[in-house]
């Protein structure tokens, strides 16, 4: 019964994974682009949420109402002020730009909230349970799997059944025949950029609600998600979801183990999964 | 009939004065025990580590394409090994340093073999999981003092000189040598047959591999002869600093953004590149260091700069307006008068 805890708790914690992820999997479908920064923007997610809470006293939940359009807003931006500058070329530009782009994040987001780890309250949702059987299941972390499914869902659904989704499609699949369309490539990657770090916002006020943060964790949370989009294969939504679930389990079955064990149990079984399937278990492009 | 002839050759003016200069700037950094301060020598060994660092970097990168984040896994791998070896092992620390670099090499092997299959920005990030699963490993192992570290025996730091100025000067030297040993090398690999399929690969991926060069090999080897030397300066670089705990040994920040920074703002893909991009960064250390968190903030900021507005580095720059190269490495047509009928 340990076990099958383990392993449901694994599955609920992957719904955070893919949160992580979903952002990553989708800038590097569009624009073959992958934001080094990533994490960092977790983590700017969760602290513009600690500062909308403190300041106007409403719930974290409540705090996507603000942050998704902020980092939404921030996301545009950027692409079209600095990343769109560093797209058609080689690898290397858009790689050491994002990776500045951390390093900057990192110590303002240091020099603004200082290292000290903080938390968001969520009040009673933190502790509140149900149970199932024998099992006793969290609601948040039950909330978070859900967010997750629905980000993925209706992510996917953007994809496949909009105009802008369409757009997306059309310039990755060639972004100058997508130019000659009418498409404005710089306008659709800005669109793509937003809305990754919308659900980056959403990543971020989850973390911030699960656990402690301190402005040091981004790398980290990049690892991760790097790590369910792997794990799923590139360019597939559903298969992110799997890729975070899978890690989720392996690093709770691991804790279980022997508690040092967690996170090097999760890489573990990604390095497992990249030497027998290197495309992913569940691939849809090629990188 | 005086006859105009050409010919193709790599040195020039200025290479040659360059390694007249570069001679005397290198007996004269030899020498510096005699005329340094203590402080002084500290932060110059400290500063041709870095190069080593960054000069290696840039083979890889610059060079082979090969853009790590993760090279903390063989700077703390060396740290580490210098310390079990000579700790477990009973080796003199010197030896340590060689054998960490073996041992780098041969761990490289398999972790190549899986992190290849990754292509681009995703190499990028595999890298830093290996970089991570390094990290996670060793804070398992209690004997090296797991996740609080260790410090390295008196007697083994005795046993490099009994004095303490003499331990400072050898491990000046070690410095050096590390700076030196790898610039060469970078130098040497880069005039050879491989080292010009390399370029041929930096150029053009896909004309190189169709002209038969065999990309993978080529890539391979660079790889793990990298981690070999950066494993080795992680090693020296422990033994400077005689105490190691997986934070330190592998942080990301310390040995890879850092180097990253260093390689970018000189320039990428020159081996002039990290030796001015180094002075720089210590140039802006010395002065800036202590603006904590806004001066590595500037460092992004100027890294970021670079990249958009001169990718070639400052050293790009210099190149480009005065067609400048230090270490002979291009070939250039040169006039020659010649009296020989045509």
């Amino acid at each position: 019964m340990e076990w099958v805890n383990a392993i449901v708790q694994g599955t609920l914690l992957g719904g955070l994974y893919a949160l992580f992820a979903a952002g990553l999997s989708l800038i590097f479908g569009v624009m073959r682009l992958v934001n080094i920064a990533h994490g960092d923007f977790i983590v700017l997610g969760a602290y513009l949420g600690l500062s909308v809470t403190t300041i106007l006293g409403i719930h974290p939940l409540v705090a996507l109402v603000f942050v998704v359009p902020c980092m939404a807003m921030i996301g545009y931006i950027l692409q079209r002020g600095i990343l769109n500058q560093t797209l058609g070329g080689d690898l290397l530009s858009p790689l050491l730009v994002t990776f500045g782009l951390s390093v900057i994040l990192q110590n303002a987001l240091l020099e603004i909230y200082s290292a000290d780890p903080q938390k968001m309250n969520a009040g009673a949702l933190e502790t509140a349970s149900v149970s199932l059987g024998d099992l006793s299941l969290g609601v948040l972390p039950l909330l978070t799997f859900g967010i997750a499914v629905a980000v993925i869902a209706a992510l996917q659904w953007t994809f496949y059944r909009t105009a802008l989704g369409r757009a997306f499609r059309a310039t990755s699949d060639n972004q100058e025949i997508a130019q000659l369309m009418g498409l404005n490539r710089r306008h659709i990657f800005g669109m793509a950029m937003a809305l990754a770090l919308a659900v980056t916002a959403i990543a971020g006020i989850m973390l911030g609600i699960r656990t402690s943060f301190d402005p040091s964790v981004g790398g980290g949370r990049l690892i991760f998600g790097f790590e369910a989009v792997i794990i799923g294969g590139l360019g597939n939504l559903w298969g992110t979801l799997a890729g975070g679930v899978i890690l989720g389990v392996a690093q709770t079955i691991g804790a279980k183990i022997d508690p040092g064990w967690q996170l090097l149990a999760g890489h573990i079984v990604f390095l497992a999964i990249l030497a027998v399937r290197p495309n992913g278990l569940f691939p849809r492009v090629s990188g | 009939m005086k006859h105009l002839d050409f010919h193709v050759t790599r040195s020039s003016g200025a290479t040659k004065i360059a390694a007249l200069l570069g001679i005397i700037i290198i007996l004269g950094l030899i020498a510096a025990p005699w005329w340094a301060g203590r402080a002084d020598m500290r932060l110059l060994g400290e500063l041709f580590l870095y190069l080593a660092l960054a000069s290696l970097w840039n083979l890889m990168a610059g060079y082979a394409g090969l853009v790590s984040v993760g090279q903390q896994a063989y700077v703390g791998f060396g740290g580490y090994m210098l310390f079990a070896l000579t700790i477990f092992g009973g080796l003199h620390p010197v030896a340590a340093i060689g054998v960490a670099g073996v041992l780098g090499a041969l761990i490289a092997v398999p972790v190549a073999l899986l992190i290849f299959r990754l292509r681009g920005a995703y190499f990028a990030i595999g890298t830093w999981v290996i970089a991570e699963v390094f990290r996670l490993s060793f804070a398992q192992v209690s004997s090296l003092g797991g996740g609080s570290g260790s410090s390295l025996p008196v007697g083994i730091v005795k046993s490099l000189s009994a004095s303490r100025s003499g331990r400072e000067h050898l491990s000046y030297w070690l410095a050096l040598g590390s700076a030196l040993i790898v610039i060469t090398a970078v130098y040497l690999f880069l005039r050879s047959r491989n080292g010009l399929a390399l370029t041929a690969i930096r150029d053009n991926e896909l004309a190189a591999g169709s002209l038969g060069i065999d990309i993978w090999r080529t890539k391979f080897v660079v790889y793990v002869v990298t981690a070999a030397l950066t494993a080795m300066v992680g090693a020296l670089i422990f033994l400077q600093k005689l105490r190691i705990s997986p934070d330190a040994a592998f942080s990301v920040n310390d040995w890879t953004a850092f180097v990253i920074f260093i390689v970018v703002i000189g320039g990428i893909g020159t081996i002039e590149g990290p030796i001015l991009g180094t002075l720089i960064f210590f140039l802006l250390r010395e002065t800036l260091a202590d603006l904590g968190t806004i001066y590595l903030m500037v460092l992004g900021v100027v890294a970021i700069v670079i990249m958009l507005k001169a990718p070639n580095g400052i050293w790009g720059l210099i190149r480009s307006k005065f067609d400048l190269e230090l270490f002979p490495l291009s070939f250039r047509v040169k006039k020659s008068h010649s009296s020989k009928g045509a």
